[in-house]
């Protein structure tokens, strides 16, 4: 079982907001999947190497040479909520 | 004939021999969504002018005498987390609820090239993450064979849309099983491809290491020509794979074939009516002339679990883009910066997307890493040797889609690991990367089941073939 404490820290880390009635139902319901793949722990790979992609492949290069965007910047601009000069606005962090 | 119960193939036949114009079927598909969606919920966005204009132009190539090819003019419905320019792409979310989307999928721009006409987007669970499309933002989608069940997920409306005859083809895409088991409970054709067949420049990222688009169609013959359309390295797209050439056109005598059944995919747990249904169709397929013989992949019961660690892992660093600040719904009224994050997130996810989001975070957390996801990508790796062992005595595997019958709406929803049990024999063939085709091989009183053919990588050509020779002598 993990915490209400764990669940608000993991909240926070991934900057979600959570009202004070979802911790506990989060709470439960993360703990009964935990529990769930805590069954790996059966499997011995202490000799087996992970895997990350289902087959090998390998860096893709190409030239370094400047391209144009296929997408207009101004029709990414348009998607944000608050822009200015024709730049994202961000509250300010300090 | 309908016009709304035609094949690609036969649409196409149709519009050369001009029997009807490609006006005239995307209006039929168009009027069925007006009487049919209402109860079905299939399509989150319907572009009724943008069809229309594109089904003019293949009927003004059509009488000025020019050849087309075989998609032109055929009514298609794309899944709500793959772009099409200029169209709303919702991802089922409410975080991205008027985002429309700034450029093509490749997938699209493919099918756009060969003259596709786009009907409409369809519902998804949010971000792919379900099976049921019980998760999506703006309702569920209901299974057409029955209305009070669920079409199963993530592509629910995809597969209810092509069940539905509210179009002739969909695509979809599958991270665990999201094209193959609605394709299952609604009863029509699905193909997951090789991961890397299909270019995923453009579709919205849920784990990127699974995530595949594939076809659901009405027949195996429609679904190998829309493969073919939308398959190929993509310069966009740096896990995208050319396959080897000498793969893709062979013919396959079914005495020839060797197919094994998982001894670990019939045990408790597979509702007793699905057993039966797939052992039929494993019989019939002796009968046939194809030898069988059971096989074993002894890591079956971890491949979920496993599954359930990399898939949220890799959705929450996916998803970590969506800030309130790029693009998307957004809660920045005088707030700062932690709060816009915080309540943006907080309010523009659904509880299934944050559960992952969660569940990603903690076991990628300091102190967890090894004891979780390395440990996971270690099981993944004899998932992947138990496929290969056995892909060295059979060409292909016969498995059940899904264990269970499609279920009914809010069965499962309260209880979010019931609903993550329903992948348990989809989920391998992501880790692995391996393609998968689910056809319809025999029903439940109603209630459609699915087959799944299993291939080696890059073998869609055979896994469609060897359906094709089920489909053709026994058609569901």
């Amino acid at each position: 079982m993990i915490s209400k404490e764990e669940v608000k820290h993991i909240a926070k880390l991934a900057r979600l907001g959570l009202v004070e009635k979802e911790i506990e139902k989060f709470r439960k319901e993360l703990s009964s999947i935990l529990d769930y793949i805590e069954k790996l722990k059966e499997v011995d790979v202490s000799k087996v190497e992970p895997t990350s992609h289902s087959f090998e492949v390998k860096n893709v290069m190409r030239d370094d040479q400047s391209q144009k965007s296929k997408v207009k910047s101004q029709k990414l601009l348009e998607l944000a909520p608050e822009i200015k000069e024709g730049y994202l606005k961000v509250k300010s962090i300090l | 004939m309908e016009l709304t119960e035609l094949t690609i193939t036969q649409a196409h036949e149709g519009l050369k021999k001009k029997e009807f114009s490609a006006l005239e079927i995307s209006k039929a598909y168009l009027d069925k969504i007006k009487e049919k969606d209402k109860e079905i919920f299939a399509f989150l966005t319907v572009n009724e002018d943008l069809a229309l204009v594109e089904a003019k132009k293949i009927d003004d190539l059509i009488s000025a005498g020019k050849e087309i090819p075989v998609l032109a003019g055929i009514p298609t419905a794309i899944k709500d987390n793959i772009l099409v320019e200029n169209v709303k792409c919702t991802a089922g979310s409410k975080i991205l609820e008027n985002y429309i989307a700034p450029y093509n999928a490749t997938a699209i721009k493919k099918l756009k090239e060969k003259g596709a006409v786009i009907l409409g987007k369809t519902n998804l669970d949010e971000f792919g993450m379900g099976a049921s499309t019980e998760y999506s933002a703006f309702g569920p989608t209901r299974n057409p064979h029955d209305l009070s069940r669920v079409p199963g997920g993530s592509s629910g409306g995809s597969a209810a849309a092509v069940a539905a005859d509210e179009c002739i083809y969909s695509l979809a895409e599958d991270t665990g099983g999201s094209i193959r088991q609605p394709a299952s409970f609604c009863g029509v054709v699905g193909l997951k491809p090789t991961y890397g067949a299909v270019s995923r420049y453009g579709l919205i990222a849920f784990a990127s290491s699974l995530d595949q688009i594939g076809p659901i169609t009405k027949t195996v013959e429609d679904c190998k020509i829309v493969f073919e359309a939308i398959k190929g390295k993509d310069e966009m797209d740096s896990t995208s794979v050319e396959a080897p050439k000498d793969l893709e056109s062979k013919t396959y005598n079914l005495r020839d074939i060797r197919i094994g059944v998982p001894k670990e995919y019939f045990v408790k747990g597979i509702e007793p009516e699905v057993e039966n249904v797939i052992k039929a169709a494993i019989k019939k397929y002796e009968e046939m002339g194809a030898k069988i013989e059971e096989i074993s992949l002894p890591h079956t019961e971890y491949a979920l679990p496993a599954y359930y660690i990399i898939n949220p892992s890799e959705a929450s660093a996916n998803l970590a883009r969506y800030d309130g600040i790029k693009y998307g719904f957004s809660e920045s009224k005088n707030k700062d910066l932690l709060d816009v994050y915080l309540e943006s997130r907080g309010r523009g996810f659904g509880a299934e997307v944050r559960r992952r989001i969660m569940l990603g975070t903690y076991v990628l957390s300091a102190g967890y890493y090894e004891a979780y996801y390395l440990r996971a990508q270690r099981v993944r790796t004899l998932v992947k040797k138990d496929f290969e062992k056995v892909f060295e005595k059979v060409d292909v595997i016969l498995a059940p889609v899904s264990p269970f019958l499609p279920f009914k709406i809010g069965e499962r929803i309260e209880d979010p690991l019931s609903m993550y049990l329903v992948d348990i024999y989809t989920v391998s063939i992501n880790l692995v990367g391996l393609p998968a085709l689910s056809l319809p091989v025999g029903r439940v009183g109603d209630l459609p089941v699915g087959l799944q053919i299993i291939g080696k990588h890059f073998e869609e050509n055979k896994i469609l073939e060897i359906g094709k020779s089920f489909e053709d002598k026994w058609k569901f």
